[in-house]
């Protein structure tokens, strides 16, 4: 569908990376970070704002840049709303099933953890998703984990039939699956895929995952290729904060991105920020690499003064106060009211989410917050007769 | 300066020259030695391809420059594919500079039997490099096919307008995978310099040269200009001044905790 001819001239992201040493050779990057100086941080403010090179962005993410996030902020808030207007985009998940084969040690979900794991059939997601369409969404993620033996693409493909008269736009934050399934899927409705590569870092990545298919960095790796070659509109990338050094993690994920853009330029990438946070139990010793606000926002702002259309997405990971002052900095997409456990928004306290949720106002409370700070809340971004799935065929 | 590459083949000269308008093939091959040019196009309804003899063909060193017909003329993708198999069973030269034209006024060519007939040339094995006008999709989609360049245009043919489309060509720039050589309307060596500059691969320059008052010394000055673009788009160019503001109020309450 997407493919270009040229897509098998250019080189792999597993050779992009490594070429460039970004999937191993931390020292050699933490020197290039400590050499840049505030002068290189100037150069890069002057260049062209939204446009990427890996020189420029390893100096928005430099320890020297951290003496230039004011105006850093002012440009990417004058960038974002010249690209995206003064609207966000507003999303709720749907947990499907809390069992997974993995072992992942900073989830939840490990199949390790003793709690009460749950599944949602295809009727009781759906009910789930009602909730959701009566508070006002249009726009849902289907996140589980991995759980092959019952998320199936039958099972996605029937939830995403059963959802598309009521969600204009449906993504899934699901396991990998091979690009003839996320085509069978996006044939039935599903417009968007995010995957996580969770770090860059292959000695990092080998240490967190202990067992399971997600143990393999480079099958991870090819995942989004796939989502590409399927067509999808939305492909949604990203690290979880606090694995490796942020800075360096942050050169690999934009060129990752910059790799998917130059091949699927049919596709819109987008950023989310799934930060690890002490405030979740998480001890200090076995996540040495925990970021503060300043650099959340720092990694924020960097990012979009290098891809000036790239969707930038926040969940309710965050707190409500660090969440406010983003608005209009650089965020495109707020999730809200989220409930992080299968069935959640039935029964809240019934079973282990995957993360702690450190916003708890309502959506209605959100899309105040957003008028009052001057921006537009988008429920519906998208319609359902874009899709191959759509009925009204004739023209 | 960085080499271009086109198709796989190097070239040390980001200057396309042009062989039509000079006031006669002699003017044309000191025109094109003092421009430092390694590709020459050649409309194919102008010369006698089949003929080593043709005024045009006989000045052109095929050793030193890289002969690239074009199909100047041609309205049609049909018209277009005929001229590109006439010249390639002719010459033996599979790269064509790909122009279809249906507007003889501006001679602005036409996206849709572009497409079209690049699709066909190169499954039969051409090396395209298509005349466009500056729209990004269309590049995009030209890439997709397997055209080795895109050609878009500055202002219309022979103009001497300037980058009266810059805001696409910046587009162009920025996501092709592809070399990007503007070609069209640059009436000037500052015209020349100010597409390097912004990223172009390369330029094309025919009337500008062929029609000045000393084709010659018009060559030399375009050789330059391009040269000069070129180091300083390398070089990192910074964009207008903003100026710095003392006060944080964007980014204040990173300090209020």
């Amino acid at each position: 569908m997407n493919q270009p001819s040229t897509i098998s001239d250019r080189p792999s992201i597993r050779s992009v990376l490594a070429s460039r040493r970004l999937d191993h050779d931390r020292d050699l990057w933490e020197q290039r970070l400590r050499e840049v100086t505030s002068r290189d941080v100037e150069a890069a403010l002057a260049s062209r704002p939204g446009s990427y090179c890996l020189t420029k962005l390893l100096a928005l993410v430099s320890p020297a840049a951290e003496g230039h996030l004011e105006p850093m902020a002012r440009l990417s808030q004058q960038l974002t709303i010249r690209r995206f207007g003064r609207a966000m985009r507003l999303y709720a998940p749907v947990y499907l099933s809390s069992h997974c084969v993995n072992r992942c040690r900073y989830c939840g979900f490990n199949r390790d953890n003793a709690f009460p794991r749950v599944r949602l059939t295809v009727e009781e997601a759906a009910a789930q998703a009602e909730i959701l369409a009566s508070e006002g969404f249009r726009d849902i993620l289907l996140v589980s984990s991995e759980d092959k033996a019952f998320i199936t693409v039958a099972y996605l493909t029937e939830l995403a039939k059963r959802l598309k008269g009521k969600f204009s736009f449906v993504g899934i934050e699901i396991y990998q699956m091979s690009a003839q399934e996320y085509e069978r899927l996006f044939e039935a409705g599903i417009d968007g895929v995010t995957l996580y590569q969770e770090t860059y870092d292959r000695a990092t990545y080998a240490r967190y995952h202990l067992d399971g298919p997600k143990a393999d960095y480079d099958m991870r790796l090819h995942g989004p290729d796939d989502m590409g070659r399927a067509g999808m509109r939305e492909i949604g990338l990203g690290v979880l904060l606090g694995l490796a050094d942020w800075r360096i993690e942050t050169l690999a994920l934009a060129e990752h991105a910059s790799h998917l853009i130059r091949r699927y330029w049919q596709s819109r990438i987008s950023f989310s920020f799934p930060r690890l946070r002490p405030a979740c139990g998480v001890p200090a010793a076995e996540f040495p690499h925990l970021l503060s606000d300043q650099n959340l926002v720092q990694m924020m702002l960097a990012l979009r003064l290098c891809f000036a259309d790239a969707g930038i997405v926040l969940s309710t990971r965050e707190p409500a106060r660090l969440r406010d002052h983003l608005i209009g900095l650089g965020v495109t997409r707020l999730s809200a009211g989220s409930r992080t456990s299968p069935g959640g928004y039935t029964d809240p306290d019934a079973n282990t989410g995957q993360f702690e949720v450190n916003d708890h106002r309502s959506p209605g409370k959100v899309a105040a917050v957003l008028k009052t700070r001057g921006f537009d809340p988008v429920w519906k971004d998208w319609d359902g007769a874009f899709c191959s799935g759509s009925e009204l065929t004739c023209l | 300066m960085d080499k271009l590459t086109i198709a796989g083949r190097v070239f040390a000269s980001r200057l396309l020259v042009g062989t039509g308008k000079f006031a006669s093939p002699q003017v044309m091959a000191a025109a094109l030695e003092a421009s430092g040019a390694e590709i020459v196009t050649v409309a194919l309804r102008r010369v006698d391809i089949d003929d080593p003899a043709d005024d045009t063909l006989r000045e052109i060193d095929r050793e030193r420059f890289l002969l690239l017909p074009n199909t100047s003329g041609a309205r049609s993708a049909e018209e277009a594919v005929r001229l590109s198999r006439l010249a390639r069973a002719a010459t033996g030269i599979n790269w064509v500079k790909l122009e279809v034209t249906p507007d003889p006024y501006y001679l602005l060519p036409c996206p849709v039997e572009t497409l079209k007939a690049a699709e066909v040339l190169v499954k039969e094995g051409f090396v395209v490099l298509p005349y466009i006008n500056a729209d990004p999709i269309l590049a995009k989609r030209l890439e997709d096919v397997g055209t080795a360049t895109v050609m878009p245009l500055g202002s219309p043919i022979g103009s001497n307008q300037g980058l009266k489309t810059r805001a696409s060509l910046e587009i162009i720039v920025e996501q092709s995978n592809i070399p990007v050589v503007v070609d069209a309307g640059l009436g000037l060596p500052s015209h020349a310099a100010e597409a390097m500059e912004i990223g172009a691969d390369a330029v094309l320059i025919n009337t500008a040269i062929a029609t000045a008052g000393d084709p010659i010394e018009m060559a030399t000055a375009f050789r330059l200009a391009v040269e000069a673009g070129r180091k300083a788009y390398e070089a990192g160019p910074r964009a207008p001044g903003r100026h710095a503001e003392a006060s944080s109020p964007l980014t204040g309450f990173l300090r209020e905790q």
